[in-house]
């Protein structure tokens, strides 16, 4: 099974030698999205664990025993529901309909995070500052 | 027939019937139209979007020793001076100083305007910096200090434009991206931008300007304020569908109201990549029904007004006044439409759904008597066309 989990770093903790232990220990396949790894600053990488079960879940205890968050609702884009107006302004610029229109009568808007792909495509086009990401200034 | 008096007097003691611009069209079916002009006496209209003609007049009190302003920024952001001492008119698309603009093309115009004024109305903390050649009785020449909201004498939002009756919808014909005020829109009429509340927005359910006037008390971000003119570039010469709807820009608002009584929900600084910054409005306005015939046309549907299509990358850049189409809001709710036989995706400035929210919370409010109606003084003009510029020596 594989499973998509965004790692974040502590600056203190950017050292550590996760991906080389969660091969070697716990049997893993690990595929990085994205990553920013900075020893002066804090980091994070988003990356699919392929495994059993069982190691991915060891695995993933073994991350947060050595202090790293880890983030299993892939939250690599922040969408802010307070911030949104439901103007609609991004919804050509979704490819995959994460942003969609909930209701049509009322022309509310919502995010779907489990269709996002990160394109940060959003971000950009968003002209109330509602979406945005780690992975972007 | 009802009057203003008349209508105040039921909202006063709270027995008014008031309905939205939506909730009345599927009544009025119901009902037919004589039954409920005789039953309802007002209908809420609202819309949110960008109105970049928007700004606020700010008295920052005296200093001491004083200070005679004649220039001055907040946040960064220019704000003009050219008025009296510590008074001060900041507009909604002023961009703050050092932003390379379009320099890195596009340029993401972070800040501006439009941010400050929504921060002040959050009451957050906006650092002033003033200069000043300095005289005898305003010595001070220069100053920095930080100020909220609470700490001016006035903040009074003053907008030369707002609430467009109908509004451009936008597209780009040309085979590059191109980036406009109705954000970005991609090669071959990928996709297109529109920017109204349709079947909610207060000029297109009072299309002749019969109650919306100079002096209507409008609700404006949450504020109680009013019309204190028609609009910049206001025409009420324009094209018109069989219902007497422009299918045009047409009519425009000038609006006022006291910012420190606003919600920082209705009033956002906003970043248009490419082109700049602005600020978005939620405006509300009661529409009185003094017959059946103003009734009537507050019934107007999204399928029953038009918009012209635009081409924003030569058309409209070029003025030469030429559209593609025109489309219905109906069908511009929908995720994709028709143009020319291609399907185009469609994305929106304006939101629907606060401009739905507006209307139901002036509808509330006048429900419990908290807002009354005003008549118009003086009702907009309805035959004064909009100009272009003369270019001399053409
Ligand atoms: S990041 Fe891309 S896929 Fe995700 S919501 Fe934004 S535009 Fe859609
Ligand atoms: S562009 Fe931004 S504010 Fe508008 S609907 Fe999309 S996320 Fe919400």
């Amino acid at each position: 099974m594989t499973r998509k989990i965004l790692l974040q770093f502590p600056k203190e903790k950017v050292n550590q030698p996760l991906v080389y232990d969660l091969v070697k220990k716990y049997d893993l396949i690990i595929n990085i999205f994205r990553a920013k790894i900075d020893p002066d600053d804090n980091g994070f990488a988003v990356v699919d664990l392929s495994g059993t079960g069982k190691n991915i879940e060891d695995g993933i205890n073994y991350a947060k025993s050595l202090g790293i968050i880890v983030n299993e609702k892939m939250t690599g884009l922040n969408w802010d529901s307070e911030r949104c107006v439901s103007c609609g302004t991004c919804l050509p610029h979704c490819p995959t309909d994460a942003l969609y229109v909930e209701n049509p009568k009322t022309m509310k808007i919502n995010f779907d995070d489990e269709k996002c792909i990160e394109c940060l495509s959003c971000i950009d086009h968003c002209p109330f500052g509602a979406c945005s990401s780690i992975f972007k200034e | 027939m009802k009057t203003y008096a008349e209508i105040n007097e039921k909202i006063k003691s709270g027995r008014a019937v008031v309905m939205n611009a939506e909730e009345i069209i599927s009544y009025v079916e119901q009902k037919g139209l004589d039954a409920a002009a005789e039953e309802v006496d007002v209908v809420t209209t609202a819309t949110f979007g960008p109105m970049c003609s928007s700004g606020c007049f700010l008295n920052f009190g005296h200093s001491a020793p004083k200070i005679r302003i004649s220039e001055a920024w907040l946040d960064d952001v220019l704000v003009y001076s050219g008025i009296a001492a510590v008074d001060a008119y900041l507009g909604a698309t002023q961009l703050r100083h050092n932003d390379p603009a379009n320099m890195y093309y596009p340029g993401e115009f972070r800040f501006g305007g439009g941010h400050v004024i929504e921060k002040l109305i959050r009451g957050e903390k906006v650092q002033l910096f003033a200069l000043s050649y300095g005289t005898d009785d305003y010595p001070c020449r220069e100053l920095r200090t930080y100020i909220t909201i609470d700490d001016l004498n006035q903040a009074i939002m003053v907008n030369p434009r707002n609430c467009y009756q109908n509004y451009n919808v936008a597209i780009n014909t040309s085979d590059k991206s191109i980036y406009t005020y109705l954000g970005h829109l991609k090669p071959n009429m990928e996709n297109l931008t529109y920017c109204s509340a349709g079947q909610l927005s207060p000029l297109l359910n009072d299309p002749f300007y019969e109650t919306i006037g100079v002096g209507t008390s409008v609700w404006l971000a949450g504020a109680h304020g009013h019309v204190h003119a028609e609009g910049t570039q206001h025409s009420g010469v324009c094209t018109r569908t069989d219902n007497g709807v422009p299918s045009e820009g047409a009519g425009t608002l000038g609006l006022t109201g006291d910012m420190k009584k606003m919600n920082p929900e209705f009033v956002r600084g906003i970043s248009l990549k490419g082109y700049g910054v602005s600020l978005a409005l939620g405006i509300g306005i009661p529409i009185p029904v003094l017959n059946r015939d103003i009734l009537k046309r507050t019934t107007v549907k999204d399928s029953e007004i038009f918009a012209p299509v635009i081409d924003y990358s030569h058309e409209y850049p070029q003025a030469t006044g030429k559209f593609l189409t025109k489309v219905n809001y109906a069908d511009l709710k929908k995720s994709e439409i028709e143009i020319n036989g291609k399907k185009v995706k469609v994305g929106s400035l304006s939101s629907y759904s606060k401009a739905l929210k507006i209307a139901d919370i002036l509808k509330e409010e006048i429900i419990s008597g908290k807002f009354l109606l005003s008549e118009p003084y003086r009702k907009l003009t309805a035959d004064v066309p909009f100009k272009k510029m003369k270019i001399a020596g053409n």
